[in-house]
């Protein structure tokens, strides 16, 4: 192997500033699209738990369809397909305003929400049938008793398999390239393109995710320990999706 | 919207696309059953190094499945796209590239699931294994792989359903799956609402099926009674 190994590639010239860059739209998508995810993850895993048989059937119907096809998939779906459907006013804004950005958050929040949702479905049930039903003796309405009491239990319990998706969703940010988005992979490989030293390039990208994954398994450690309800934690574990 | 596309295309999509007969080497199924069959027996082995009692084998068993939990696997379809012509001195077909990066990646994943059947094994089969005079290695491959495999399946499947879908992203090193299909089509027909719709609907259909069979055999009676 003749390979000459040269570090300073990474920051040398503009290669730090791309790194830099990549990192924070990788942080940027990983973020909207966890909000998106969580909102969705909550309603559709809370629907699906009701005793209304049509909303279980619709957030059924939203979770299978979603998490069982590609992200990749998703991600052309919302970048390629959805524009021409668009009134033409408003696809020009888009393509004006970093359309593929949209459209990743729009793939990942979409397809994360529907992982979430297995992950919090099973937050609900597995609190006990009892917390349901003295929520409503108490004269609170379905949907209160959902928005305050279990839900936030719920959430409570879920951390540890919630922490996984979060992980998982964080990775899979980097599909994004495919409809360039400028996120770290893509720069990881514009390194590479521009410099021809695709081991430094790419070891540096990995060690970044790396670093970011055990950040946030860390962050989440603590925000774990600071939830925890007592007497409970066991039954946090059993939501694995 | 116009769906002739669909019918114009199909039998490139669905033959070359999907099951990998055409003139290219490609195709979805013929990337993932051998990457779930190679990537379980590596999965396997390390799974059963970690838990090894040497350290010298569980350590490095370890380190490999957090490392490659950590990375996205696009990272790691780059590293071997860009690494192995660079070690050596000339570059691979796509198709060795994608399997190799799958089977090394899908592996740490399979090794948890290795690692968790043998520990839902119950304890009292090692004490009465132990009893009759059997040693390490025949009780592992006679007693405990025999009942850590059946409750293996579902997370087996499981997995396999992750790695069908996973193997779309082969189409970013130009590997001519069924994403891969589509977009070529895609290119010539500019079509990709429909184009990109049937595709999910396949890879649903596929996905939906395999997880139905997996819930199934979860819920099956004797399933768990060993």
């Amino acid at each position: 192997m003749t390979y000459q190994f040269d570090w300073s590639v990474l920051w040398s010239g503009q290669t730090g500033t791309w790194l830099l860059q990549g990192v924070l739209i990788t942080l940027e998508l990983s973020g909207l699209g966890w909000l998106v995810a969580i909102a969705l993850g909550v309603v559709s895993g809370a629907l699906r738990t009701v005793p209304v048989a049509p909303l279980r059937w619709l957030a059924a119907a939203y979770v299978e369809f979603f998490r069982n096809v590609p992200l990749l998939v998703w991600m052309f779906f919302w970048y390629f397909g959805m524009p021409p459907l668009l009134p033409t006013g408003l696809r020009e804004w888009l393509l004006d305003h970093g359309a593929e950005f949209w459209a990743g958050v729009c793939a990942l929040g979409v397809y994360h929400g529907a992982r979430f949702s297995e992950v919090i479905r099973a937050g609900i049930r597995s609190i006990p049938k009892t917390q349901l039903e003295a929520a409503l003796s108490t004269g609170l309405t379905v949907t209160q008793a959902y928005r305050l009491i279990l839900i936030p239990i719920a959430l409570r319990l879920i951390v540890p398999p919630a922490t996984n998706e979060t992980l998982n969703l964080l990775k899979n940010s980097s599909v994004a390239l495919t409809i360039g988005v400028a996120e770290l992979t893509f720069q990881t490989r514009q390194i590479e393109a521009y410099t021809a030293k695709a081991f430094e390039a790419l070891a540096a990208g990995t060690v970044i995710y790396l670093a970011l994954c055990l950040a946030i398994a860390a962050v989440m450690a603590r925000v774990e320990r600071r939830v925890a309800i007592p007497g409970m934690i066991a039954q946090g574990q059993s939501g694995e999706a | 919207m116009d769906f002739r596309v669909i019918a114009d295309n199909f039998s490139f999509l669905m033959l070359q696309g999907f099951f990998g007969f055409g003139d290219f080497a490609g195709g979805t199924l013929r990337l993932a059953l051998p990457a779930i069959v190679l990537g379980f027996l590596l999965g396997l082995l390390i799974g059963l190094a970690r838990l090894s009692n040497s350290t010298w084998l569980s350590l490095p068993a370890k380190i490999y499945v957090e490392f490659f939990r950590g990375v996205p696997l696009v990272m790691v379809i780059f590293w071997f796209w860009f690494i192995v012509p660079a070690l050596l001195g000339r570059s691979l077909p796509e198709y060795s590239v994608a399997l190799t990066a799958f089977v090394v990646f899908e592996a740490a994943y399979l090794a948890e699931i290795v690692r968790a059947g043998i520990q839902s094994v119950p304890h009292g089969q090692v004490e009465a294994a132990t009893a009759t005079g059997l040693s390490r290695t025949p009780m592992m491959r006679y007693v405990i792989l025999p009942q850590a495999l059946r409750n293996m399946i579902p997370a087996l499947v499981t997995q396999f359903i992750v790695l069908l879908k996973d193997t779309s992203l082969a189409s970013i090193i130009g590997y001519v799956d069924l994403t891969k299909a589509a977009q070529i089509v895609n290119n010539r027909e500019i079509r990709p609402f429909e184009l990109y719709l049937f595709i999910a609907v396949i890879y649903w259909l596929c996905s939906y099926a395999m997880s139905r069979y997996a819930r199934r055999w979860e819920r099956s009676p004797g399933h768990g009674a060993v």
